[in-house]
C-alpha cells in the first residue's frame, strides 16, 4: 500500500504540469457546481421564510351570529394542513388599522361604523406551505357556508417558485455536465500518464507484477487529484463566500440576508464525490488502455 | 533426454508450433525440462531460440500445441494466473528491458516489491545481489547511462533477485567480455546448484563449451537435438 502511494506521488511529481493543470480542472468544476448549490440553498431559505409568512385570512359574513365562531372555528381547524386559527374581530382589526394608519387615523375617525368584517387568520403546517397547498386549504375554507370571502395574495411566491424549480433543473443539468467534463479530464490525465509509463508498465508484467499491483498506483492518483480538486475548489467557494456575505451584511442589516455557507454533510459530500470522479475517470482510462 | 523421466518435470512441450502471422518461427517442438537441469539452447539467428523462451512465460502464445510450467497447463491459464507463473521465472531479456526511468535500485527492486516484499528485507537483499554480479557502485544510476554489459549485469541481478524457480537466459552473455561472461556464468551455475533450473538460449560457443552441461540446437525453427547439422 505505501509503495502504491509512493508511486502515485511519484507520478503526480514527474507529470507535475499535467497534474496541476487537472486538479485546477476539477477545482473550478467543483467550485461552479457548488456555488449553484450555495445560491439554491440560500435562495430556499429566503423562500421558507416568506413561505412561512403565508396566511390565510378568512372573512366571515356580517350577519354570522356570535355564538357560532366557535363551531367555524373548529370546523377551519379540522382541515387538513392548517396549523392554527386565530379570531381577529373586526374591532380588533380596527385597533390594528388604527395603528398602523396612526398619521392618517383621522380618515379613520370620521367612519362612524366599522366597516371591517370579523375574520380567521389561519396558519398552515410546515408541510402544507407550498403554493397549491395554500390554494386548495383557501378553497375548502371558502366553501364553509358563512365565509363570505378568502385571501391569500401570494400567487407571485407561486410564480417565483416555479422560476426557482426550473434554475434547480438547470442546476442539476450543469452539475451534470461539469460532473462528465472533470471525469474527462481526469481520463485524459491518467491515459497520458500510461502512455509515458507504458514501458514500464510492460515491463511490471513481464517480471510478473500483478494488474493490482500496476493499476493501484493510477486509482490513488486520480483519487488524490479528485480529492485535491474538490478540497481546491470548496475552499474557493467559502473564501469568496466569506468575502461577499461580509459585505453584504455590511451594508444591509436585513434579517432576510441571513445567509450561510453549504452544510458540512453537503460540502464533505461534494468532496465525496469529487473523489469518486478521480476514481471513475481512472476506472475509464485503464480499462481503455491498460488491457492485459 | 526428451521424454526423460528419471526427474520429475518442471517444462514440457508437446508438438508446439509458433507462427507470426504468416511466418513459422518454431515448427513442431516437443521437449522436456526436469528440475535442476542446466539447458542450453543454441542456434543461429532468427533460429526461434528467444520465441521459445517467450512461450515458456507467455510473452508471445502458443500457437498450435501444449506447454506445461511446473504444472501449469499454459493453453488453459485464466489472465489472473499469468502473474504468478511469471514469477516462477527470471528472465534476463535479450534487450534487457530495463526502465530508463528508474535507477538500477528500483529496477531490481521492482521484482520483490511486485511480490509483496517488506522494504528493509529489499534493501538488503538488492544490494547484496547487485555487489554478487559486480554493479553496486552504479546502483543509483539510470540504465541509460550504463554500458551495455552494465545493463547486462543489472539484467542478471534482476533475474536472481527473486529467488525464482526457473531462469530464463536470452544471450546473457551477449555485450559481455570473456571475463564478466564468466561472472555470469557462475552466478548461473551458483543458482543451478541451489536448486534451480536454468534454460540459457544463446549462440556464444565459449560460454557452452565452458559450462559442459546438455545442448539442444534450433535450426529455422526445429529442433535438431543435441548435435548441428
Ligand atoms: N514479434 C514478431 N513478429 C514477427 N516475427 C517475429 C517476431 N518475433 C520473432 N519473429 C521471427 O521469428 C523468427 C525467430 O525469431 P527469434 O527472435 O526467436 O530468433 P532467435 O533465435 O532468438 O534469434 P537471435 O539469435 O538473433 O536472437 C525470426 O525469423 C523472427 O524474424
Ligand atoms: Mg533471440
Amino acid at each position: 500500500m505505501a509503495t502504491y502511494y509512493h508511486r502515485a506521488i511519484q507520478d503526480i511529481k514527474d507529470n507535475g504540469f499535467l497534474s496541476a493543470t487537472t486538479i485546477i480542472t476539477i477545482a473550478l468544476s467543483i467550485l461552479i457546481v457548488s456555488a449553484f448549490a450555495l445560491f439554491f440553498t440560500n435562495a430556499n431559505d429566503i423562500m421558507n421564510y416568506w413561505g412561512k409568512g403565508v396566511r390565510i385570512m378568512a372573512y366571515l359574513k356580517p350577519d354570522t351570529s356570535q355564538k357560532n365562531f366557535p363551531d367555524i372555528k373548529r370546523e377551519i381547524q379540522g382541515i387538513y394542513g392548517v396549523q392554527d386559527v386565530n379570531f381577529i374581530s373586526k374591532e380588533e382589526a380596527f385597533k390594528r388599522l388604527k395603528e398602523q394608519m396612526k398619521r392618517q387615523s383621522s380618515i379613520l375617525m370620521n367612519l362612524n361604523e366599522n366597516p371591517l368584517p370579523d375574520a380567521f387568520e389561519i396558519r398552515m403546517t410546515a408541510s402544507s406551505q407550498g403554493g397549491e397547498k395554500v390554494e386548495e386549504i383557501a378553497t375548502k375554507i371558502e366553501s364553509l357556508p358563512s365565509i363570505e370571502d378568502v385571501e391569500y395574495g401570494q400567487k407571485w411566491l407561486e410564480r417565483f417558485t416555479n422560476i426557482f424549480d426550473l434554475f434547480r433543473l438547470a442546476g442539476y443539468a450543469m452539475g451534470g455536465i461539469f460532473f462528465m467534463a472533470a471525469v474527462f479530464i481526469v481520463a485524459n490525465t491518467i491515459r497520458l500518464v500510461i502512455y509515458t509509463r507504458r514501458e514500464e508498465i510492460e515491463i511490471m508484467r513481464l517480471v510478473g507484477a500483478s494488474e493490482k499491483f500496476i493499476k493501484s498506483p493510477f486509482y490513488i492518483e486520480g483519487i488524490i487529484q479528485g480529492t485535491l480538486g474538490g478540497i481546491i475548489g470548496i475552499a474557493a467557494l467559502f473564501i469568496t463566500f466569506k468575502l461577499i456575505s461580509s459585505s453584504v451584511e455590511h451594508s444591509f442589516k436585513y434579517e432576510l440576508l441571513n445567509i450561510r455557507f453549504l452544510s458540512p454533510e453537503f460540502y464533505c459530500g461534494i468532496i465525496l464525490c469529487s473523489m469518486f470522479v478521480g476514481w471513475l475517470g481512472c476506472y475509464i482510462s485503464l480499462k481503455q488502455f491498460l488491457k492485459a | 533426454m526428451i521424454g526423460g523421466k528419471d526427474k520429475s518435470s518442471i517444462i514440457q512441450m508437446f508438438h508446439v508450433h509458433k507462427h507470426y502471422g504468416s511466418k513459422k518461427a518454431l515448427i513442431d517442438i516437443t521437449l522436456n525440462v526436469s528440475k535442476n537441469d542446466f539447458l542450453f539452447i543454441s542456434g543461429p539467428s532468427g533460429a526461434g531460440k528467444s520465441t521459445l523462451l517467450k512461450l515458456l512465460y507467455l510473452g508471445e502464445p502458443v500457437s498450435e500445441g501444449q506447454v506445461l510450467v511446473d504444472g501449469m497447463n499454459l493453453s488453459r491459464i485464466s489472465r489472473k494466473r499469468i502473474p504468478p507463473l511469471r514469477r516462477k521465472f527470471g528472465i534476463i531479456f535479450q534487450d534487457y528491458k530495463l526502465i530508463s526511468t528508474k535507477t538500477v535500485f528500483d529496477n531490481v527492486a521492482l521484482v520483490l516489491e511486485a511480490s509483496g516484499k517488506k522494504k528493509k528485507f529489499i534493501e538488503k537483499k538488492v544490494k547484496s545481489v547487485l555487489r554478487t554480479v559486480g554493479i553496486e557502485q552504479r546502483i543509483n544510476a539510470l540504465p541509460p547511462s550504463l554500458s551495455g554489459g552494465e545493463q547486462q549485469r543489472v539484467a542478471v541481478a534482476r533475474a536472481v533477485v527473486g529467488s525464482p524457480k526457473i531462469i530464463l537466459a536470452d544471450e546473457p552473455t551477449g555485450s559481455l567480455d570473456s571475463d564478466s561472461a564468466d561472472i555470469i556464468l557462475n552466478l548461473l551455475k551458483g543458482f543451478h546448484t541451489h536448486g534451480g533450473t536454468v534454460i540459457v538460449a544463446t549462440h556464444d560457443k565459449e560460454l557452452i563449451r565452458k559450462s559442459g552441461e546438455r545442448i539442444l540446437y534450433l535450426k529455422q525453427g526445429r529442433l535438431l537435438g543435441p548435435t548441428p547439422i
